[in-house]
């Protein structure tokens, strides 16, 4: 049968007599401030948002379904793809909860490399929503300061892994290769040039006249509702809510470097408060890796070969047997990785919230199913409760402290 | 975290199933009681619906039913985590809506009800989320195919003089 078009959103409300002078506008999904494919369907009274209908699907593209067809380490470039703004703490998450499902404790060299690379992640998350959330409000200067920084994360990034937008990095059991000297340098010249990078921007806003009245007030998300809501992250933290999961339910390396930082958390519930908490998760995220870089232990990255997870490095492949044969084990249709025959949640701290993978595996290489819990997702779902009653200008800095990555609303 | 399990042992006798893997506790709770179930827990201290995730078990080992859902709670004071799982079957798999005590509940068991064709009465507007409206089918059923023709080519094509 053909489909037909449909548009509930967009249906005629019941508009009685006296709510005639309200009027609908169609946000998105293509708009500047939007940044990627968001649609929103207001309702207006003069300038004032009666109602707000968010309407998401534009991206959706079955990534859960994927994962269902490939393997734990094929599914590592389509997790990359869902918060892309920081995709190295997608990897972290996804195989911090593949290695929860088969009971492996990753090597210490390796954990305190994910922590590294994944508050650089962190921090490159933050600079992004700051500097898009300013040039939404008309701080163009912020959106370069912030870009250049990223830029030298992107090349810790390629240098390491040799992508800089997709690492695809991690695999089971370890990581595709050990990081060189080189990227140890480039890690070191950034601990010490971004805490002044970072001042430099939080100069240009903090005070900033026009920014603290676009956000000061603007999307009061109060600590009842931040539970109630299911939000968490740094939006939960700017309202109230004290968790942050690299404190709570520590892992990796953070139960080493717990005394180096601390949670950032404000009473406000603005947009000004989710500003300033993310400017204050960059710099403790950067005493964490400060305090890991310098740290690193010394070893192997990936667990034990004979553990029949980890994939044998190139040398051992081609120059000896049991390498050759490990690769073989692990790459062909009929052996790979077993599994436990049953299922397991586990959740990381990402640079938005909680991601956590709900994993049911039967036994084969491949999850049977690879629930997402994705932030994003959750955050969006907000929309409507915190943007109904204020101007429509107020549309890009609620939109913009939120941080909606459709890649990881849609999946 | 034992209290409140004892209090939902208490409450619903033999119907509560736990089990345990890692450091996941999981308790089963029938279909028919998983509301007042979960209203107890969120009285109990796991005041924070976590994610409210569908699984369709078709072809699973051992499986006897056809789909679960999985409440994911964590208790915001002590951290503590507790996954609530029920079972529906078809040929009408529904579960009350527990959007009366989250309002977190509101998109994720839309996503549900579009990806697995659970409804859940009760919910204020369950309608498909992330699929277009018309869409007919349920994508994550694990009898819907990964790959092959599908409703794309079935798409109504607008040409130029209708537009």
């Amino acid at each position: 049968m053909p489909l037909q078009l449909a548009d509930p959103v967009c249906a005629p409300a019941d508009a009685g007599g006296d709510s005639e002078y309200l009027y609908t506008l169609n946000f998105g999904p293509q708009h500047p401030a939007t940044h990627t494919t968001l649609r929103l369907v207001l309702t207006l009274d003069g300038e004032t948002i009666v109602k707000a209908v968010p309407d998401i699907g534009f991206l959706h593209s079955g990534f859960e379904k994927l994962g269902e067809d490939l393997d734990f380490n094929q599914y590592v470039t389509i997790v990359d793809r869902m918060n892309y703004i920081s995709p190295f703490a997608n990897e972290v998450s996804w195989f911090h909860t593949v290695e929860k499902l088969l009971g492996i404790e990753v090597t210490p060299r390796c954990k305190y490399l994910r922590t590294i690379l994944a508050e650089l992640a962190r921090i490159s998350d933050h600079l992004l929503c700051v500097a898009a959330a300013a040039l939404d409000l008309g701080g163009l200067t912020a959106f370069f300061y912030a870009f250049n920084e990223r830029e030298k994360v992107y090349d810790i990034m390629e240098s390491a892994s040799g992508q800089r937008f997709h690492p695809s990095y991690l695999r089971v059991g370890g990581m595709m290769t050990d990081i060189t000297d080189d990227v140890v340098q480039k890690i070191r010249d950034f601990v010490k040039t971004f805490p002044k990078a970072l001042n430099d921007l939080a100069r240009l806003l903090n005070k900033n006249k026009i920014f603290q009245d676009r956000t000061k007030g603007v999307g009061v998300l109060t600590k009842e509702e931040a539970v109630n809501r299911s939000v968490t992250g740094p939006q939960a933290r700017a309202s109230g809510v004290t968790r942050d999961l690299r404190k709570d339910e520590p892992y990796l390396a953070y139960p080493e470097l717990n005394s180096a930082w601390k949670v950032v958390a404000s009473k406000g519930g603005d947009c000004l408060a989710r500003y300033l908490v993310r400017m204050g998760e960059m710099a403790e995220s950067l005493k964490i890796v400060a305090a890991a870089v310098e740290n690193i232990p010394s070893g192997p990255v990936n667990v034990d070969v004979e553990g029949k997870v980890s994939i044998p490095d190139k040398t051992a492949t081609y120059r000896s047997i049991e390498g050759l044969i490990q690769h073989f084990e692990l790459f062909m249709w009929n052996r790979r990785i077993e599994t436990p025959v049953n299922e397991v949640y586990g959740a990381t701290e990402t640079a938005n919230g909680e991601l956590g993978f709900y994993l049911v595996a039967d036994g084969s290489a491949k999850a049977f199913r690879a629930r997402t819990r994705p932030p994003s997702f959750i955050h969006f779902a907000l929309f409507p409760h915190l943007i109904e009653g204020h101007q429509i200008s107020d549309v890009p800095a609620v939109l913009g402290s939120l941080n909606i990555i459709a890649a990881e609303l849609d999946r | 975290m034992s209290t409140a399990i004892d209090k939902l042992k208490a409450e619903f006798r033999d119907a509560i199933g736990t089990s345990e893997f890692r450091d996941n506790k999981r308790v089963m709770v029938p279909a028919e009681q998983v509301f007042d179930a979960l209203k107890l827990l969120r009285a109990a201290g796991f005041d924070f619906l976590c994610d409210i995730a569908g699984i369709d078990y078709l072809g699973y080992p051992d499986a006897t039913d056809r789909f679960a859902v999985v409440y994911s709670l964590t208790n915001l004071a002590t951290g503590e985590r507790l996954f609530v799982k029920t079972f529906v079957n078809d040929p009408d798999p529904e579960l009350p809506s527990v959007y009366s005590l989250w309002k977190g509940a509101d998109w994720m068991e839309r996503e549900v009800f579009d990806l697995f064709g659970i409804r859940f009465p009760g919910h204020p507007n369950l309608q498909r989320i992330l699929m277009p409206e018309a869409f007919q089918d349920h994508p994550l059923r694990k009898d819907y195919p990964l790959r092959g023709h599908g409703e794309r080519h079935n798409l109504p094509v607008l040409t130029r003089a209708e537009s």
